[in-house]
Parts: C-alpha cells; structure tokens; sequence
C-alpha cells in the first residue's frame, strides 16, 4: 500500500496510524455501520470498533493481513474489493470506506459507483498525485515521479491510476456526486489553500 | 491428564422423519471447566468417522482426533474454555446407532434404525448442552461433517450459539461429494457378508467397508499430498512382483487404513452418517441460503483450504456470500495448504491462530 511509507506511528488527534485514520474517525458517528474496502490488518475497524461501537466489516486481498485481522476480532473476509462490493443489497452500510486504494483498483469509477450503491456515504482517502513534490520529481528527473508520497518504481507500484485532487473533484461533478466534506492535509497539517498543489492526502466525504 | 468418555441418556428423541427414537444415549467428553457464568463453553463436532474422543489421551493411550487444536495454550485453550465433543447420532462409538440393542426386540437396529438427519444430530447435541446446564454456547466448531452440524445450530438455535466456525465445509453436498459417499455405500452393500446390514451375530462386512474407507482417503488427500508422502515408490521390494500383491506404498497405505477402520466403524453407522451428509441442505425450508443464514445472530468464522478438493473453497465463498448478503458478522480465510481436505486436522497453524484470535475477541465481547 503507497501509504506505508509515510503517516505511520504517533498518534493523530489522539488516533491511531495512518493520518486520514484520524479523518475517518472524525466523520463516523457512534454505532454506524461501515465497510472498509482494503482494510488491512484491520487497524482502523478494529479501533472505530472500540471507539465509536460501530458494526465493522473489513475486506483484504492479501491473507496474511487478513489472518491478522481476525485475529484482532475483525469481520474480515478475503476478497477482490469488486467482488465483495457485488455481493451487498443496496444501502447496507452507513458508511463505505476506501482509504487509499483508489488509485489500485482496476476500475476506479466502478468501485466508486458500488461503493454508493451498497452504502449511504463513501469516505474516499487518496494520495494526490498533483502534489508540488510529485510534479518537481517528474519535471527534474524526468522519470516516473518517486516521492515520499508515492516511493515506488514503475514497475513494481501497486498504484495504477495516478489521480489529483482536481482529477476527483472533475469526476464528482461529472457523475453528480455530492461532496458532502473535504479534507485536505500537507506537511504542515491541514491545507488551506492550493489544495492540488499542498495537499498530500485528501479525503473526501462523497454522497449520491 | 487422562480423560475419559462420558454417557448422558434421554427418553426419546423425534427426529426429522417424524419418528421418535427412544431411548437414546450420548458419548460425550469435556475438557476444561465450565465458568461460573456459563459462558465459556465451546461445542466442537467431528467429522464423518470422528468420536467423542477429540483432545488429550484416554486410559488406552489415544490421543484425541483434534489434540492438536484442543487443549492448554492451544487454539480450543481449555484453561480458558470448557470444551465439549459428542459422538454423532447414528455413530457407532457410543452414542445410540444402527448397531445399538433395540430394547422393544433386544436386537441391533440394524437397517430399522431410522434415518437420520444433520438436524437430528444438532437437536440431540442441543439436549446434551441443555442437560449440562448450558443455556448459550460461546462458540460451535468443526470440519468437514463437523461444519455441517456447525451452520446447522446456527440455523436451529440462533439464540444459543455466539460464534460458528465451520471448516472446510458446504451448506449442501455436490454431486460429486455424493457420488463418492454412494460409491462407500455400494462398496458396503456389495460385500455378501454386509447381509443386508443384518451381519451383528456373524462375519463383518470388512472388505465392503475396507475399501469404502479406501476411496474416502483418497478424497481426503491432494495429488501433491499424495506424491510428496507416497510418489511411486514400492514397498518392501525394488521390482514389480507381476502378481497384485503390494507394489506401490500407496496401496499399501490405503490398505492399511481400510483394515484399521474396519475394527473401529460399523459398516451401517457408515451408510447412515453417509446418507444424512447428502440429504444436507442448509437452504431447505427456506426461499435461499441468504434466507436460511440471514435469521442467524452469530458472528462466523468460515475457514477453507486451497487444495481440498473434497470440500473446495467455493463452497465455503457460498456460505460467506450468503451472510454477507444479509450483513452478518462474518470473517473468511482461505489457508494456503498441501494437505487437501485434511488439512483442517494436520495443517493447523494458521487455523489455531485464527480461531483463537477469533474466540478471544467473541469472549470478551461476551464479557463486556
């Protein structure tokens, strides 16, 4: 996953993990029901779970993270995301989350589309490829950016579509999705201005 | 620690055919203690030619079927769990079955013993926990016939049941599981001394019931199980004997098994177990299988094994599907093994993890 590298340890606003951990907590209210799509070893359910009481569903492709979430008392299944989305009825969850994933899934759209299917809201975390630091590693190198943010050689990233914060703002309006909230975070915490251009990571509270 | 088999009689049992079985015993053994609050104890189910008999060693010195996943420390940790494990209904290692005395002719049934169904096994489990004082088991588990009886309380007892794990199981029998369990079944009723299954006072049918065992290792192993433990090498010689003695290791070993079956398994109880593992159908009565698992209130834990081919992974996808149509809490794992349908006993390292992991985290959510 492309956010290993960056945004792991100390705690956030008192959150575990992954910086837009602390987002996501932010957004879920108590007792929802929510999906992670791509849930890892299930930190982030395992802890909404403690926290907030909500009803958790995980799915992970890879079956060591999977072992390990159900080991921490996780429903997690192993599976394609594509897959486990089709399986839900419409409106199952509150909440639908896909927390820098996007950018590996084969049909992002698609994912998306089913993530507002099965789910009220979807909470979309990206890295954003429209990032300063990413568009000086191409302009200097003029090889496929390696940054901080996305460390990977080109053959061997599991990101295979490269979007920006305006690329998922473009794609909202055109498929009328509503973004209920946005968030934006850079180096320095959260980014006010020049989002495309300052911010990391964003994430986005989208509903139909 | 030494354990030894227990029996808890009933009056009568009404089965799914609507006949009532009366009376009727049940082998049982437990492990661990039972905590005040009732709430630790863990129902294990065995598979088809399983017993009672599932962890630490008896007076005889046998250790138990499952003594790799059951005990202090491991996944089934019995300082922390009490563990129970009965002989099925129409087995033959102690509890009532075709080859138990009917009191109304002092006779063995025989093949008057009514057929019998997963549900009946379920239902007079149900009656054994009941009579333990047991009103909400903490956790139901076993493999293959095991997971059967595992989805069937589910489905039976929502209310009594906090977590199912079923393990390299189906929620029906393909035609390929029954075909393999009809070929046990012919090769049975094709041995003259099977006797129309009225053989108790004469000759068992033993070469029947020997190769139906036969054929049932073979589903029970993988082709890579199979060439890693047994290749093509001979056994006790270094040339073909040209005379259909024992060449091959292989046969030897399926002999071997087949013979050793023989002096432990009745050739009926065989053909019944076998019969209510095909007449299993978790979806009947109900418009699907999402219907039948959706009235469940239990988390679940499905478990399958890359190389069962008996009970292949699909099977266990249909059960997850099916729940997760319905939103119940349900986790899945498919384990990468060699050892085809008997991994579930042997390759156990990664099931341990996962199932203690998932009973610690069911425990104390119980407990909060």
């Amino acid at each position: 996953m492309s956010a290993s590298s960056w945004g792991q340890g100390p705690l956030v606003n008192g959150k575990p993990g992954r910086r837009d951990y602390a987002i996501i907590g932010e957004i879920i209210e108590r007792g929802a029901k929510v999906l992670d799509l791509g849930c890892g070893d299930g930190e982030l359910l395992a802890w909404l779970k403690r926290e907030k009481r909500v009803e958790a569903r995980g799915v992970e492709i890879d079956r060591e993270q999977v072992q390990k979430a159900i080991a921490r008392g996780v429903a997690v299944f192993q599976s394609d995301i594509e897959e486990a989305l089709r399986d839900y009825p419409e409106g199952t969850f509150d909440y639908v989350i896909l927390s820098q994933t996007l950018q590996e899934t084969r049909a992002p759209v698609a994912v998306l589309r089913e993530m507002l299917r099965v789910g009220k809201r979807a909470v979309v975390g990206f890295p954003n490829f429209g990032h300063w630091t990413v568009r000086l590693a191409h302009l200097w190198t003029g090889r496929s950016p390696q940054t901080k943010l996305f460390p990977y050689e080109w053959y061997n990233s599991p990101n295979i579509h490269f979007l920006t914060v305006t690329d998922f703002e473009l794609l909202a309006r055109e498929q009328r999705w509503k973004v209920e909230r946005r968030y934006f975070l850079g180096r320095g915490g959260t980014v006010r201005r020049f989002p495309n251009l300052m911010a990391e990571l964003a994430v986005y509270l989208v509903t139909k | 620690m030494v354990v030894e088999t227990k029996f808890a009689r009933f009056d009568s049992i009404t089965l799914d055919s609507g006949v009532a079985l009366a009376p009727v015993e049940v082998a049982y053994e437990t492990y661990g203690a039972l905590n005040a609050a009732r709430s630790n104890a863990i129902l294990i189910l065995h598979a088809f030619s399983g017993d009672a008999h599932a962890a630490f060693e008896n007076a005889e010195g046998q250790e138990g079927w499952w003594d790799n996943v059951i005990g202090p420390g491991k996944a089934f940790d019995t300082d922390r769990y009490f563990v129970i494990c009965a002989n099925v209904l129409g087995g033959c290692r102690g509890t009532t079955g075709p080859a138990t005395v009917n009191g109304a002719t002092g006779r063995p049934y025989a093949m008057t013993f009514p057929v019998i169904t997963i549900g009946d096994m379920v239902r007079l489990q149900k009656m054994l926990i009941g009579q333990l004082g047991i009103e909400r088991l903490l956790a139901v588990s076993g493999g293959s016939m095991g997971g059967m009886q595992a989805l069937q309380w589910a489905v039976s007892y929502p209310e009594a049941v906090a977590a199912v794990i079923p393990i390299a199981t189906t929620s029906r029998h393909s035609a390929q599981q029954i075909a393999f369990n009809e070929v046990g079944r012919q090769a049975i009723m094709a041995d003259t001394d099977w006797n129309s299954g009225d053989y108790y006072d004469g000759p068992k049918p033993g070469r029947g019931l020997a190769v139906a065992r036969m054929v049932g290792h073979i589903t029970y192993m993988s082709d890579a199980s199979m060439r890693e433990k047994f290749g093509r090498r001979l056994r006790g010689k270094d040339e073909f004997g040209f005379d259909f003695s024992v060449d091959f290791e292989v046969e030897s070993y399926l002999r071997y098994r087949g013979s050793k079956f023989v002096e432990r398994f009745d050739a009926n109880s065989y053909l019944y177990i076998s019969k209510a593992m095909d007449y299993f159908d978790l979806s009947a009565g109900h418009a699907s299988l999402g219907d039948a698992l959706g009235q469940t209130a239990a988390r679940f834990l499905v478990l399958s094994f890359t190389s069962d081919w008996l009970y292949p992974s699909y099977q266990s996808l249909e059960i997850v599907r099916a729940l997760r149509s319905r939103n119940r809490d349900v986790a899945y794992c498919e384990l990468t093994s060699n050892y085809g349908h008997d991994a579930f006993l042997v390759d156990v390292r990664e099931e341990s993890d996962l199932v203690r992991g998932f009973l610690a985290s069911t425990y104390a959510e119980i407990a909060a």
